[in-house]
């Protein structure tokens, strides 16, 4: 077995690959890569230690606050809510648009408008505390915002800036 | 079967009733509510059509009449007013007489319709063209008879605007919201890149409502429901003539022109 090993090692420094060798202009070389690796390891090492904080949506609006403490739901239970209102306003969608349906009926069987900019945000009318806060944590940028308005009655008074 | 005593039929019967029981069970836990409830249903308020069509009444509808049925519909669906007519947005809009009607331009009929410009949107085609060369199926003819467009589907391509005939058609070259001069909370925009047009108001039919431009009109607009015989539009057709926009192309358009 150590013959075979040395037999193969001895052929390899035959080919003469293993020499030591100078590396032409060596310093500036190895000076980039040591700048190659400072830019790459950058983001890495300025956010060590540094946890993105954790999203924490917030659903204190006055128009919840209204609402009696029992009725304080949603049209689904929040864990679905929280996994699944995407898939849940995608049905909403084809629903409303293609099937012409406007009513859903919720888990508490109380019946409600499909419709993000009418229904869901009449509640939920704290865009940047509540949708947003955890978009921006999972850095996704859903589309949905460059048709149906995230504050209606604020853009609609002129209130609200302009951004795209 | 001729051998069959008294014993061994009622063990038959007795077997094929367990058995029905069984299957009688099933049947009623199917059919039980719960899972199998709709969760989604078009409200109980909302007017159904076998056939939706719109009649305008040229006598009523004079240029006032026509601008205010421009201006609520354009506020209620956040239609932007972009000025530059090479990249307008328009879902009603005002054509004179030769242009809305080519090749029925006949001098002394049109006398007195030469100088009133004529209101025209979407026809709502019975054989629609643009839904025809749609390659995503976000333009497709409702069972109401309504050529609706999905938004979220459309990718821009404009074969629709090519396809249609009357121009219904407009484009979104820019982002429309800083052209939005009234801006209308209950209604979402478009976005750069999507083809829009009048849409019947399938969104204020389903809440039970009338179309904007027909609440608008004073009664110059006439909605209603083809297929049924007591419906206004065809109690109006039942009195005057009406004539529709480029009736050779075979569309078959459901807006119609009592002149």
């Amino acid at each position: 077995m150590v013959d075979k090993s040395n037999k193969v090692i001895n052929a390899l420094k035959e080919t003469g690959f293993f020499k030591p060798r100078k590396i032409y202009d060596g310093g500036k070389v190895i000076v980039g890569i040591i700048i190659l690796f400072a830019l790459v390891a950058f983001p890495l090492l300025y956010n060590m230690g540094k946890a993105a904080k954790v999203p924490d949506p917030k659903v204190n609006t006055p128009e919840i606050q209204k609402l009696p403490e029992k009725e304080r739901v949603c049209v689904e239970p929040k864990k679905y809510m929280t996994e699944n209102h995407m898939k849940l306003l995608n049905d909403w969608r084809d629903w409303v648009v293609r099937e012409g349906s406007r009513d859903y009926i919720g888990f508490t069987k109380k019946k409600y408008t499909m419709s993000l900019q009418n229904t869901c945000l009449e509640c939920h009318s704290n865009y940047d505390n509540f949708c947003n806060e955890c978009h921006k944590y999972a850095g996704i940028t859903p589309y949905c915002w460059s048709c149906h308005v995230e504050k209606p009655e604020e853009w609609a008074a002129g209130k609200l800036k302009e951004e795209k | 079967m001729t051998d069959i005593n008294r014993r061994k039929f009622l063990k038959l019967a007795g077997a094929s009733t367990i058995v029905g029981l069984l299957g009688g069970w099933k049947a009623v836990e199917l059919l039980a509510p719960g899972e199998l409830d709709a969760k989604y249903l078009p409200k109980p308020e909302a007017l159904t059509a076998k056939r939706w069509a719109m009649a305008v009444d040229i006598k009523k509808m004079d240029e006032d009449t026509a601008k205010k049925c421009i201006e609520v519909c354009h506020r209620i669906h956040n239609v932007p007013d972009i000025g530059d007519p090479r990249r307008e947005i328009k879902w009603i809009w005002l054509e004179p007489f030769k242009n809305a009607f080519p090749g029925q331009h006949q001098e002394h009929i049109a006398e007195r319709l030469k100088e009133e410009p004529f209101i025209v949107l979407c026809n709502h085609c019975d054989n629609p063209p643009c839904v025809r060369v749609c390659p995503t199926k976000a333009t497709w003819k409702r069972e109401d008879g309504i050529v609706m467009m999905d938004q979220h589907r459309c990718i821009g391509c404009r074969f629709c605007m090519a396809a249609c005939p009357f121009g219904s058609r407009s484009f979104n070259w820019g982002d429309p919201r800083p052209f939005i001069k009234k801006r209308y909370p209950e209604y979402p925009t478009r976005e750069k890149g999507v083809v829009e047009k009048c849409n019947f108001c399938a969104e204020r039919l389903a809440k039970g409502l009338m179309p904007g431009c027909v609440e608008a009109s004073d009664g110059a607009l006439v909605f209603g429901d083809l297929a049924d015989p007591k419906s206004e539009v065809r109690r109006v057709f039942r009195q005057h003539f009406a004539i529709k926009r480029k009736p050779h192309l075979g569309t078959n358009p459901q807006v119609y022109y009592i002149v």
